[in-house]
C-alpha cells in the first residue's frame, strides 16, 4: 500500500527525471501488465552483431522500416594495423570470417538501404565514436545498438542502450522495441577534479563504489558541479562505462556545452529546426523535485588516479592504494581469490608499480582526440620503456586526421608507439591485435574481464595520462608526479 | 521461438561470480554471421586448456555433468557485453536454463528471445545447491515456469518471480516482434507527430 501510494504521489505531484522525461516522450503504446512499446529514434549497427539480425528480415520477409534511421559501420572485427601512411591492410589479408563480416555488412546495407560508413571511405571508426562525431547523436533521443557501449550517447542527455541481435532486428523490423521500464539512480558528484585526475577516474571509482553490478535494473544519472565542468569527451567516458555497473543506461543533462557540440555537425538540426530543437533540449533536464529510485554521491575533490587490479571493472583502488587483503562478503572474496589468481597478483599488493607489458590507448571510452592530447602531452620527448609494446588507436579516422593535423602521430611514433587506423582494436581482441597471454596491459579501454585484451591477457584499466606514465617507466606509476 | 514450460535435469555447478559474456563466449567466436555451432566455444577459455586439450579441473568437463541442461552460476551471470551470442552458445551447447543469484540486464533479456529460462534465486539456494551438485552429480532439478517453482534434489521447493509477460511469451514460445508489429498503427501516428 505504501509502494502504491509512494508510486501514486510521484506520478501525480513530483517533477520528473530526465531519464523520465525522455522515456514518457518515446512510448507508442503500453498495454496493463505488459512491458511498452518503445519507439527507437536511431539505431546504429556494426558487422558483428547484425548478421543474424538481417537474416532474420529475409527468412520472415521482411523490410527495415525505416532505413535512415540506422546507421552502419565497421569497428569490432577489423583490422587497425597499417599497409601504409594512409591505409590499414586490405581486405584480402584479413581473416576470412572477419572478411566476410565485412562483406555481409556491406550487402546487408545495400540490400536494405541502410547508410554505412565503410572502412574504405573517409567516415568510420568506433560505432560510439563516429555517431556523436556526424551530429546524430542528439538530447532526448532513443537511441540503440547491439552494443552495451551504446551507453555512451547517454552523455548527450539521450536514453541510450545496447540490445541483443533479436533487438537489432526487431528495430530494423518496427523502429520500436519492447521495454519495461527501469528505475532511476542519481549520482551526485561534487567538488573539483584535482590536476591529472579525470573523467576515466570518476567512473572507476563509481564503479569501484557501487560494484559491477552495482546499476543493475536502473537507469543513472551523472550530475553535480564535477560533471557540469566536463567537456563532452569527458562525459561520454563516463557514460561509456555506465554498462560496468550493470545499469541499463547513464545519462547527463544537455547544456549549452552538449550544444555546442552538436551544432553544426553533418547530421544536427539546422536553421529553424535547431532552434527548436534547442528549446525543447532545454526543457529535458530532471526538475529540481523530481525523485530518484536511489541515490549515490561521490567527492571529486578526493579522487586520485584510479587503477583496476582485478577481472572486473569494480575491482578498482586508487595509485596510492593496494589490492585488499581480503573482503567481508563471501562471494566478493570468491570474486577477489580467482581474480587475483588469473592476474598473477598478490592481495595486499601496492597499485603504484604494478608490471606492465603493453600499452593500449584507444577505444570508445578513450580513443578521442582529447584523450589523444592527454596521452601524447607525457610521452612527447620520452620514450616507451624497453620491452613494452604500445600501440594508439583512433577511434575514428576523422580523429585520426585531426591528431596528424596537429602532429600527435609524430609524438607517439617518436616515442615508440604504434599509430594505427581506427576501429576497436585491443579493446576486445577481436582482430590480430592481442596483448598475449600472462601480459600485463596496461589499458584505457573499459574491460578487464579475463582474455578481453587476447586469451591470458591481463588488462589494467586506467585514464590515458596514466597509460601514457606506464608506458614511460614500464611499470604502473603516478601521472601526477610526471606533470 | 522455442517455449519453454517444465524441464527436470541434472544440473552443472558453475562457482563463478560475474560470469561476463566474453567467458560465455569469446570473441574469437564472434566473426560467425550465423547463429549456428556457438557451443564449440561456450566457456572456450575455461574447458580447454593452452594446448587445446580439455580441462579437467573444470566443472562442465566433468564426466558427471555431462548433458546437464541446468547451470548453476554465481551473481551477476551475463555481465559485461550485449552479444546474444552468449545466449546461443549456452542453448548450443545444450542449456535451457541457468540458476544464478542475480543477472546482468541485456544476457537475462537476451535470453528470454531464444527460449532459455534465467531463473532467480536467492544466493544461499544457490551455495547450497552447488554443494549439493557436487557431492552428488547425478541430482536432479525441476525447473517448472507455469509454477514458478524449482524443485531441489533434496525434494524441496522454492518459488522464483518473473515478469508476468515475459512468463506468458516464454510458455507460448512467441516473439516481441510480433508483439510490436500488431501496434502498427500506433507506431505510424507516433512516427507522423513532429519531434519537436
Ligand atoms: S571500442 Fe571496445 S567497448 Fe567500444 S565498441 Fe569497440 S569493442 Fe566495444
Amino acid at each position: 500500500m505504501q509502494d502504491l501510494c509512494k508510486a501514486y504521489m510521484k506520478e501525480a505531484l513530483m517533477g520528473k527525471t530526465l531519464f523520465e522525461k525522455v522515456w514518457d516522450a518515446h512510448v507508442v503504446a503500453q498495454d496493463a501488465g505488459a512491458p511498452a512499446v518503445l519507439y527507437i529514434d536511431t539505431h546504429l549497427i556494426h558487422e558483428v552483431t547484425s548478421p543474424q539480425a538481417f537474416s532474420m528480415l529475409r527468412e520472415r520477409g521482411l523490410q527495415v522500416r525505416q532505413p535512415h534511421k540506422t546507421f552502419a559501420t565497421m569497428d569490432h572485427s577489423i583490422p587497425t594495423r597499417m599497409a601504409n601512411a594512409t591505409d590499414v591492410i586490405p581486405l584480402e589479408m584479413w581473416g576470412a570470417e572477419q572478411a566476410n563480416q565485412v562483406q555481409t555488412l556491406r550487402k546487408n546495407c545495400a540490400d536494405f538501404g541502410v547508410t554505412l560508413w565503410d572502412i574504405n571511405g573517409e567516415v568510420q571508426g568506433v560505432v560510439h565514436v563516429v555517431g556523436p562525431e556526424m551530429g546524430i547523436t542528439h538530447p532526448g533521443m532513443t537511441i540503440v545498438c547491439g552494443d552495451s557501449h551504446t551507453s555512451t550517447h547517454g552523455a548527450f542527455g539521450a536514453l541510450a542502450f545496447g540490445i541483443g541481435t533479436s533487438e537489432v532486428g526487431h528495430v530494423l523490423a518496427s523502429q520500436c522495441l519492447l521495454q519495461s521500464k527501469p528505475k532511476t539512480m542519481a549520482v551526485n558528484v561534487s567538488g573539483k577534479l584535482e590536476r591529472g585526475v579525470t573523467a576515466k577516474d570518476i567512473i572507476l571509482a563509481i564503479i569501484a563504489q557501487i560494484g559491477a553490478d552495482g546499476g543493475t535494473g536502473y537507469v543513472l544519472e551523472y550530475r553535480g558541479e564535477a560533471i557540469e565542468a566536463l567537456s563532452m569527451a569527458e562525459r561520454m567516458t563516463i557514460c561509456n562505462m555506465s554498462i560496468e555497473a550493470g545499469a541499463r543506461a547513464g545519462m547527463i543533462a544537455p547544456d549549452q556545452t552538449t550544444f555546442d557540440f552538436v551544432e553544426g555537425r553533418p547530421y544536427a538540426p539546422k536553421g529553424e529546426d535547431w532552434t527548436r530543437a534547442v528549446a525543447y533540449w532545454k526543457t529535458l533536464p530532471s526538475d529540481a523535485d523530481a525523485v530518484f529510485d536511489r541515490e549515490i554521491h561521490l567527492d571529486a575533490s578526493q579522487l586520485e588516479p584510479m587503477v583496476t587490479y582485478g577481472t572486473n571493472p569494480g575491482q578498482g583502488t586508487g595509485i596510492s592504494g593496494h589490492i585488499p587483503e581480503s573482503l567481508e562478503n563471501p562471494a566478493q572474496q570468491r570474486a577477489l581469490t580467482s581474480a587475483l589468481e588469473y592476474m598473477g597478483l598478490q592481495a595486499g599488493q601496492a597499485i603504484d608499480g604494478l608490471p606492465v607489458d603493453v600499452v593500449f590507448i584507444g577505444s570508445c571510452t578513450n580513443g578521442r582526440l582529447e584523450d589523444l592530447r592527454l596521452a601524447a602531452g607525457i610521452v612527447k620527448g620520452k620514450r616507451i620503456s624497453s620491452g613494452v609494446l604500445g600501440i594508439v588507436v583512433p577511434g575514428s579516422k576523422d580523429v585520426r586526421n585531426k591528431a596528424e593535423a596537429e602532429g600527435l602521430d609524430q609524438i607517439f611514433i617518436s616515442a615508440g608507439f604504434e599509430w594505427r587506423g581506427a576501429g576497436c582494436s585491443m579493446c576486445l581482441a577481436m582482430n590480430e591485435d592481442k596483448a598475449g597471454a600472462g601480459k600485463y596491459v596496461a589499458s584505457t579501454s573499459n574491460r578487464n574481464f579475463q582474455g578481453r585484451q587476447g586469451p591470458g591477457s591481463r588488462s589494467l584499466l586506467m585514464s590515458p595520462l596514466m597509460a601514457a606514465a606506464a608506458a614511460v617507466s614500464g611499470r604502473v606509476v603516478d601521472v601526477r608526479q610526471m606533470l | 521461438m522455442a517455449s519453454f514450460t517444465t524441464l527436470t535435469s541434472t544440473a552443472a555447478p558453475l562457482r563463478v561470480e560475474n560470469v561476463d559474456t566474453d567467458q560465455i563466449i569469446p570473441a574469437k567466436y564472434l566473426t560467425a554471421v550465423t547463429k549456428e555451432g556457438m557451443g564449440l566455444g561456450c566457456f572456450s577459455n575455461w574447458r580447454y586448456l593452452e594446448d587445446g586439450s580439455s580441462n579437467p579441473e573444470f566443472s562442465l568437463n566433468q564426466p558427471q555433468f555431462a548433458g546437464a541442461q541446468i547451470l548453476v552460476a554465481g551473481r551477476n551471470f551475463g555481465s559485461g557485453s550485449s552479444r546474444e551470442h552468449a545466449v546461443w552458445a549456452l542453448t548450443d551447447y545444450g542449456f535451457r536454463s541457468v540458476i544464478a543469484p542475480a543477472f546482468a540486464d541485456i544476457f537475462y533479456n537476451n535470453s528470454f528471445k531464444n527460449g532459455l529460462l534465467p531463473v532467480v534465486l536467492p544466493e544461499a539456494t544457490v551455495t547450497q545447491l552447488w554443494a549439493t551438485l557436487e557431492a552428488n552429480p547425478s541430482a536432479s532439478i525441476t525447473v517448472d515456469l507455469p509454477s514458478q517453482t524449482v524443485t531441489l534434489p533434496d525434494g524441496s521447493s522454492t518459488g522464483f518471480e518473473i515478469d508476468p509477460f515475459r512468463k506468458a511469451c516464454m510458455l507460448e514460445g512467441v516473439d516481441d516482434l510480433g508483439y510490436i508489429m500488431k501496434r502498427d498503427a500506433a507506431i505510424a501516428a507516433y512516427e507522423a507527430k513532429p519531434a519537436y
